[in-house]
């Protein structure tokens, strides 16, 4: 119906768009390549015509151990975010205990408690009990970001699970449990998906909780790492901006195996009710 | 599922109620003993000179903020209703900002507003600009954050404003377009008004995500310079944990303020809509 003209005029205007967004992100990996001696040029390479792997030479050097906590963390989140969130919802949304209706209210408050406060409430808790500054707290931690969007992702995917699966389990001789291992856990694989992705991400770029919680800890996640790193030596920006390009994979990772899922993600805490 | 709301929500937001309701020093902090002094942290807050400004900052950030990634937001998401080649590509480019860990987005902000060597100046100065000290200097900080601050939030405003837009049912601007409203008026008294209820969640949300924004306004000014970029968030952070001599009462009487501020704009809403649903 409308002429083919008009659909590339949208789709360059689109990429002008998208390209002006995406500038940050863009000089972000340049400066990564910059040189040095480059980096306080005026005006600066708007390409990295001078590329350098200094900065992630400087990466690979110092922030391997970072990264491998932040990993750690990440999974660890995961887990106990799964752990807590995939049986909570599937009492709230297929046995219906009583008060569910507040229990889902406070989650929605949850998360909007800000971090720093849930930092000094787990300050004094993680001092008195001796886990601060260690990798388990910030698990704890960090589980709490996550575990609030989980239950309400959870639970709305699992009152969808049509009642006659169940029943066709029970029927055949399954237990709550059995019910739960075998039929709802693999029907809800997508959603499982979604937020263990959410929970891992939102577990790496943490950085009110690393850095309240494990300032004095041995091992430290990647965003106390750039956080140090900008700190301490103003010059290297390139090698900081590696580390910041690392820190992204996870983001990149995510948004290319999982772009349905991240859309559906962002939208489903304010579109559904 | 009530054992961890109680042991990681509920417990820690005791702790720090309570924390805000005594007079904590490093000794009795790890004692435990500090002696309840009631409301007197809050008294202390709301007359410290830092008060006052944080709030101001807190409301500018967080009203600027609001309207322009609202408005871009929109703006792109009616932009993207067409389908055109690549759209789906394009959206989900638009997604990088806001996946990016904040203390990636901040950093890479500072850099660019760096007063001699930030890429921002260098095309400032293409255009015959005077380089402006964004982060250094007291006038411009706040405003260096928040336009950080709408970069990141352009995203979410995208996504969910475009998948309201979806929702709308076609047919109601075929309709419209066949009594002759021009594009304009389509706009304001069909998609707008229809639009209304997924308007209010995004920019409630976009409200509680704001107020609550930290990591980068510590990562790129600290607040400063002289407290010009501090918001009540950032000020709670630096009582709490900035100092070698934390004053976590205080902090925490800044943070809890916060908290009762989001929650009276969530019950106005809860107010509004109930209103609606009634009407």
């Amino acid at each position: 119906m409308r002429a083919a003209g008009r659909g590339w005029w949208r789709t360059g205007l689109g990429v002008v768009f998208t390209a002006l967004m995406l500038f940050p992100v863009y000089w972000m990996v340049n400066v990564s390549f910059t040189r040095d001696q480059d980096m306080r040029k005026s005006p600066p390479y708007w390409f990295p015509v001078h590329g350098t792997l200094e900065g992630y030479r400087a990466v690979l050097e110092q922030q391997l151990p970072y990264l491998g906590v932040s990993l750690v963390v990440g999974l660890g989140t995961v887990a106990l975010t799964l752990a807590i969130a995939v049986p909570a919802a599937y009492s709230l949304a297929k046995l219906r205990p009583r008060g569910r209706g507040v229990l889902g209210f406070v989650l929605l408050i949850a998360q909007m408690i800000p971090g720093v406060i849930m930092a000094m409430g787990f300050y004094a808790i993680f001092l008195a009990t001796g886990v601060l500054n260690t990798v388990p707290g910030l698990i704890v931690a960090d589980s709490t970001l996550a575990v609030p969007f989980a239950v309400l992702i959870f639970t709305a995917f699992m009152s969808g699970i049509p009642e006659e699966l169940l029943q066709a389990a029970r029927v055949d001789g399954a237990g709550a449990l059995r019910t739960f291992w075998s039929v709802v856990l693999p029907v809800s694989r997508n959603s499982v998906i979604t937020v263990s992705l959410f929970a891992f991400l939102w577990a790496w770029s943490d950085f009110v909780f690393a850095s309240t919680l494990d300032q004095g800890g041995a091992h430290q996640p990647i965003t106390l790492g750039i956080y140090h790193y900008i700190g301490n030596n103003n010059q290297q920006w390139n090698a900081i901006m590696a580390t910041a390009v690392i820190a992204s994979i996870p983001a990149a990772v995510l948004l290319v195996i999982a772009q349905r899922y991240v859309a559906a993600g962002v939208t489903a805490g304010a579109v559904k009710d | 599922m009530v054992v961890y709301l109680l042991a990681f929500y509920v417990y820690p937001l005791y702790r720090n109620v309570d924390l805000s309701l005594r007079d904590y020093t490093v000794r009795s902090f790890v004692r435990g003993d500090a002696p309840f002094t009631g409301l007197a942290n809050y008294a202390k807050v709301v007359r410290d000179a830092t008060f006052g400004p944080a709030l101001w900052h807190t409301v500018v950030f967080t009203v600027v903020s609001l309207a322009f990634q609202f408005t871009i937001g929109l703006a792109l998401a009616m932009f993207f209703t067409r389908s055109f080649r690549l759209s789906a590509t394009l959206r989900a480019l638009f997604l990088v900002p806001w996946l990016l860990p904040l203390i990636v987005s901040s950093s890479t902000w500072s850099w660019m507003l760096n007063s001699e060597s930030g890429v921002v100046n260098a095309v400032l100065a293409a255009v015959g600009i005077d380089p402006v000290n964004w982060l250094t200097s007291p006038d411009w900080s706040l405003w260096s954050v928040t336009i950080a601050n709408i970069w990141i939030g352009i995203p979410f405003n995208l996504v969910v404003l475009y998948s309201g837009l979806q929702a709308i049912p076609s047919h109601i601007h075929e309709a419209a377009e066949l009594d002759g409203a021009t594009g304009w008026q389509r706009f304001w008294k069909v998609t707008f008004p229809l639009l209304r209820p997924v308007s209010a969640i995004t920019l409630l949300l976009g409200l509680v995500y704001t107020l609550k924004v930290f990591d980068i306004i510590w990562i790129m000014t600290k607040g400063g310079p002289s407290d010009a970029s501090t918001t009540l968030a950032t000020w709670s952070y630096r009582l709490g944990f900035g100092n070698l001599l934390p004053s976590f009462g205080p902090g925490a009487a800044v943070g809890n303020l916060l908290i009762v501020i989001a929650l009276v704009f969530g019950l106005v809403y809860i107010r509004a809509q109930r209103r609606q649903g009634a009407a």
